[in-house]
């Protein structure tokens, strides 16, 4: 096998990636590169692996091939759902207050994270079992955001956000990513947010997948061919 | 009842508390409950072999903690099954193997009057498990939110979980004595669940339950020693008053 280092330019480098649950593959001999302060998105339909792609790449799940992160990574995940009792008496500040004293470096201050993803105070203070969905998912981004991160990981950041708040979101996780030159790779299921946001497009398919940018990757032919189905999309106008 | 066996259990009653919480809101009470009964077969081998009951269940209850811990790795419906059928067998051989008395005493606790070194072993060990949960309480709590999270925290979440653990093992262990592993279990679970229901944030439920804790303990100490009764089960009736309390209209509240 190739024995691949992380170069300069390069944040992330995946080399022949596997993953298997027992008898059922997941994963097969992924490769791919992302590039220093670049966004990718990651598609692909439902059981492609996309979720488990992350979780392998956070070191969660035995793989086999080789995943290499720059020297001096700090990775922010952002996970899709979290089964969390109503009454558990956890505020999003004690959440968030935990993620910045267990970091090692300085933390950002609470405040500015809250009001950056658009979180009052009086809202981080309930527990983090009664939020809503939306609300949940901003305290999950600024718990990434708390640490300083150079890469961010969402696992379909935006689902169960409002529409408003889903334009909100991607709008910061864009800025984010140009004014602190941060790397992030993002699932999405919303094909114009892809073509928007994404530098390049990391598409799972059933038995192969496809990297690229989106103009060149995201073909309506092999849409229909890994979705099975005709694929239409919207680019949103500004 | 003397100083020193007050503050031993003053000690013993803030680990339940601590630990108890972590353990009510990670909704691992009922896998951690089996966990005890590990305690009886090692009494029965300690007593087979001439040394003291406590060493042997301690010992018991640290491998039965690496054993759950063992088991948590492959993850599933399996984990829960395992520990059912791996712990209620060692009951069955705890109750062969340890006589009428001491099987009664290990259950129920009150087993005479505790040595010096049991009371400095216990005192030591309630510290050390109230620095842990004290000093790591914010690795805990992320974890228990999402060990995926925690992972990229830089937090080594099996070892904390292993720590947690042995936590939880070794507060039964304190207890084992004075109040006997059955009462010991709850001990740990109802202030914890008490806590839970009134607390709104973290720091108000680690103090709820380290309170409702220490006072179930010393209350139930000292009903029980004007009753002329074992200690263990007054304390354990005494908690249970306590969280049928926090049933009552303080639930409105804590939404507010």
């Amino acid at each position: 096998m190739e024995e691949i280092k992380a170069t300069a330019e390069n944040m992330l480098e995946v080399g022949q990636l596997s993953v298997h649950f027992g008898a059922t593959r997941v994963l097969t001999e992924l490769s791919f590169r992302v590039q220093k302060g670049k966004a990718v998105a990651v598609i692909g339909p439902n059981g492609a692996g996309k979720t488990v792609l992350l979780k392998t790449l956070i070191g969660s799940l035995p793989f086999r091939g080789s995943v290499r992160w720059a020297s001096g990574v700090r990775i922010g995940y952002v996970p899709q759902k979290l089964d969390l009792e109503r009454d558990i008496p956890i505020t999003g500040i004690d959440f968030l207050t935990a993620r910045a004293a267990v970091a090692h470096q300085s933390a950002r201050e609470l405040s500015s994270v809250l009001a950056l993803v658009g979180i009052s105070m009086e809202v981080a203070q309930r527990s983090i079992g009664a939020l809503s969905g939306g609300q949940f998912q901003r305290l999950l981004i600024a718990f990434a955001l708390i640490a300083d991160p150079n890469v961010l990981l969402l696992d379909e950041p935006t689902a169960g956000v409002d529409e408003p708040g889903q334009e909100q979101l991607n709008e910061l996780v864009r800025r984010l990513q140009k004014s602190e030159n941060l790397t992030v790779l993002f699932i999405s299921h919303e094909l114009s947010v892809v073509y928007q946001y994404a530098d390049n497009v990391l598409c799972l398919g059933r038995e192969r997948a496809w990297f690229g940018p989106p103009r060149t990757v995201l073909t309506p032919e092999l849409l229909r061919q890994i979705y099975g189905a005709e694929v239409s999309y919207h680019v949103h106008e500004h | 009842m003397s100083i020193e066996t007050l503050l031993l259990s003053i000690a013993m009653a803030l680990a339940a508390g601590l630990v108890g919480s972590f353990a009510v809101m990670r909704r691992i009470s009922l896998a951690a409950d089996p966990l005890s009964h590990v305690a009886l077969p090692g009494i029965g081998i300690a007593l087979a072999l001439h040394i003291h009951p406590v060493f042997g269940a301690v010992a018991m209850l640290v491998f039965g903690a690496l054993l759950v811990w063992a088991v948590e790795e492959r993850g599933g419906a399996t984990t829960e099954s395992v520990i059912g059928v791996v712990f209620s067998a060692a009951l069955a051989i705890g109750s062969i193997t340890t006589t009428g008395e001491d099987l009664i005493e290990a259950l129920f606790g009150g087993a005479g009057a505790l040595s010096w070194s049991e009371k400095i072993f216990g005192v030591c060990i309630a510290t050390a498990i109230v620095i842990f949960i004290l000093v790591f309480r914010n690795n805990l709590i992320i974890m228990m939110v999402s060990p995926d999270i925690a992972r990229t925290a830089g937090i080594n979440v099996r070892r904390f979980d292993l720590l947690y653990l042995e936590s939880f093992a070794l507060t039964i262990a304190l207890g084992l004595r004075y109040l006997g592993v059955l009462l010991m279990g709850a001990l740990i679970i109802i202030p914890a669940a008490a806590a839970k229901r009134l607390a709104h944030d973290l720091k108000s439920m680690l103090w709820i339950s380290v309170v409702l804790s220490v006072a179930a303990t010393t209350l139930g100490s000292l009903i029980a020693a004007k009753l002329h009764r074992e200690a263990g089960p007054i304390i354990v009736l005494v908690a249970t008053g306590l969280f049928l309390a926090s049933l009552l209209p303080l639930r409105t509240w804590k939404h507010e």
